[in-house]
């Protein structure tokens, strides 16, 4: 990736706030209501802790992870800043990222979200998004796609995740009270998952 | 949506300030956070932590004070507070003696207090955890998020806060804790569903004849919805769902809750308790003490939630011990 990090996580903020009432809509079917809430009210307090200055990917996505986890609260705070903290661990002190690099940090965004929110695919999370993310990413890569390609294809993968979202049950968070009544409607933190990983490809391919 | 707000952002912030105006006697807030601890300090005992999102009001904040809990952490509404919230509660009430946090089983609340446990824990804190899962509308499995925290959690404040007064040590308060916890069970309904401020509007819509079974405290929906029955009819499926747990049999004695959701009259809770009390006694099963009113709430909704507690001799001590905060007095 091109330098930036500053643009593109100010783009990640600007399409979630962007689709906030879209996130807690979701999020009433089969939540409580309040994941858009909860994700722009983080976002906006990263954009007050982040500057242009910051240029440093990993300093500046611990800088972020932090914040989220500080503001968001409910699950989507640990899991997203869990995420955001261990991809800011293997990209310290760069200030540009290789495909190589990216896939890296979908890896490390996958393991530590599974690490705080013991879930796994399949259970109707934003895993069922990331996930198919990630491999359509590395798929992409090994068949010779440059970074903007295989993040097409991870995107496509995403948009696909969150559609799966709907045939299934929910069995981790709070959707899981509902069994089979969860079945029918999109994950919220699928769909917010979605969101970021097409805003860091429309802020690449927009360089 | 009509609701007696400023904003919608300050809700919880000018809520807290509003209680600590209210009972300067009992509480007071950490500056700068969304916490309230025990205006007079810890007096050298274990400390209990327990918070959530906020909308369950009088739970926590209400039951900070003797007896009961030491600090509550108030997130936004129905949002787990973060880890930074519960560990400078932790930190603020610890008196030497650790710490215990009682967590309501949501997968949110379990992942920020436990980082914050992890927190106090580099620094030196001696801090234990117990979760509460006293919902039987949800069935527990290892592959779910199992069972929810709701109404029981009360009772697990108001008997491990009286452990802790009494002297006791940080495990053998966890222990009454868990105690709690293996002995309760609760189950509740709706009317009509909660508005959260921020959304704006209902939480799930109901028909005119329709109610909702096996809700949660968050207005998320219910395992099922009905037709609309007398209110013995479903205090009689509620506690039924409650009773086949087969914990609470005749010759038990048992503590009862029958809580409002915070937009039920007291009159129609006290209509329900006056039909647990029959089905109770049919069943041999001794009633040693009963609190109906609005403990665990979910905003404005309408329903009601019935928990059971099998008391032993030492739950039965600590469960009559005197308790002095804002919304639980008992000498």
């Amino acid at each position: 990736m091109p330098g930036g990090i500053y643009e593109c996580i100010s783009l990640i903020s600007e399409r979630i706030t962007a689709n906030k009432d879209l996130l807690t809509e979701l999020d009433r079917e089969i939540g409580d209501s309040d994941h858009g809430i909860n994700m722009a009210r983080g976002f906006q307090a990263v954009m007050e802790k982040l500057t242009p200055e910051d240029t440093d990917i990993g300093a500046t996505l611990k800088k972020a992870g932090m914040t989220l986890l500080s503001k968001v609260g409910g699950a989507s705070g640990p899991l997203y800043g869990t995420a955001y903290m261990e991809a800011g661990k293997i990209t310290a002190g760069k200030t540009e990222l290789t495909p190589e690099d990216m896939k890296a940090v979908f890896e490390a965004a996958i393991a530590g979200i599974q690490k705080r929110g013991k879930a796994v695919e399949g259970e109707k999370t934003m895993l069922d998004a990331i996930i198919p993310a990630s491999t359509a990413f590395s798929r992409r890569l090994y068949e010779g796609a440059d970074m903007a390609g295989a993040l097409d294809a991870a995107c496509e993968a995403a948009r696909e995740g969150v559609e799966y979202t709907k045939t299934i049950i929910a069995t981790k968070g709070r959707a899981s009270y509902l069994g089979e009544r969860s079945i029918g409607h999109q994950d919220p933190g699928a769909t917010s998952a979605m969101i970021t990983l097409e805003a860091i490809r429309d802020y690449i391919k927009g360089k | 949506m009509k609701k007696l707000i400023n904003k919608v952002d300050s809700i919880v912030d000018e809520m807290l300030d509003g209680m600590t105006a209210a009972f300067p006697q009992y509480v007071k807030r950490l500056e700068g956070f969304n916490v309230l601890v025990r205006s007079g300090g810890n007096p050298g005992k274990v400390a209990l932590v327990s918070g959530g999102g906020s909308g369950h009001e009088p739970s926590h904040g209400g039951f900070v004070g003797r007896g009961m809990l030491d600090g509550a952490v108030a997130g936004e509404v129905f949002t787990s507070p973060t880890p930074d919230q519960v560990y400078e509660a932790v930190k603020a009430v610890n008196g030497g003696k650790g710490v215990l946090l009682v967590i309501k089983n949501y997968t949110g609340d379990v992942m920020n207090f436990e980082m914050a446990a992890d927190m106090a824990k580099d620094e030196g804190i001696d801090v234990e955890q117990v979760i509460v899962a006293d919902d039987v509308a949800v069935e527990n499995s290892t592959w779910t998020t199992g069972r929810r925290g709701i109404a029981g959690t009360v009772f697990v404040h108001k008997i491990a806060g009286a452990s802790a007064e009494a002297g006791l040590s940080l495990p053998e308060v966890k222990r009454v804790a868990e105690k709690v916890i293996a002995n309760v069970r609760s189950m509740g309904m709706a009317v009509n569903a909660c508005t959260v401020p921020a959304a704006g509007k209902p939480s799930f819509e109901l028909a005119d004849d329709e109610i909702e079974i096996g809700i949660g405290i968050h207005g998320e929906p219910g395992t099922h919805r009905e037709k609309i029955s007398d209110v013995n009819g479903i205090a009689d499926k509620l506690l039924g769902k409650i009773l086949a747990e087969g914990i609470y049999a005749a010759g038990d004695e048992v503590a009862v809750m029958v809580n409002g959701m915070g937009g039920t009259p007291l009159m129609e809770l006290f209509v329900a308790n006056r039909h647990v009390k029959e089905v109770l006694d049919s069943k041999g099963i001794k009633t040693a003490r009963t609190y109906v009113g609005n403990y665990m709430t979910s905003l404005d909704m309408e329903g009601f939630s019935i928990t059971l507690l099998k008391l032993d001799d030492e739950l039965k001590k600590f469960l009559n011990a005197p308790a002095d905060t804002p919304a639980f007095v008992q000498f």
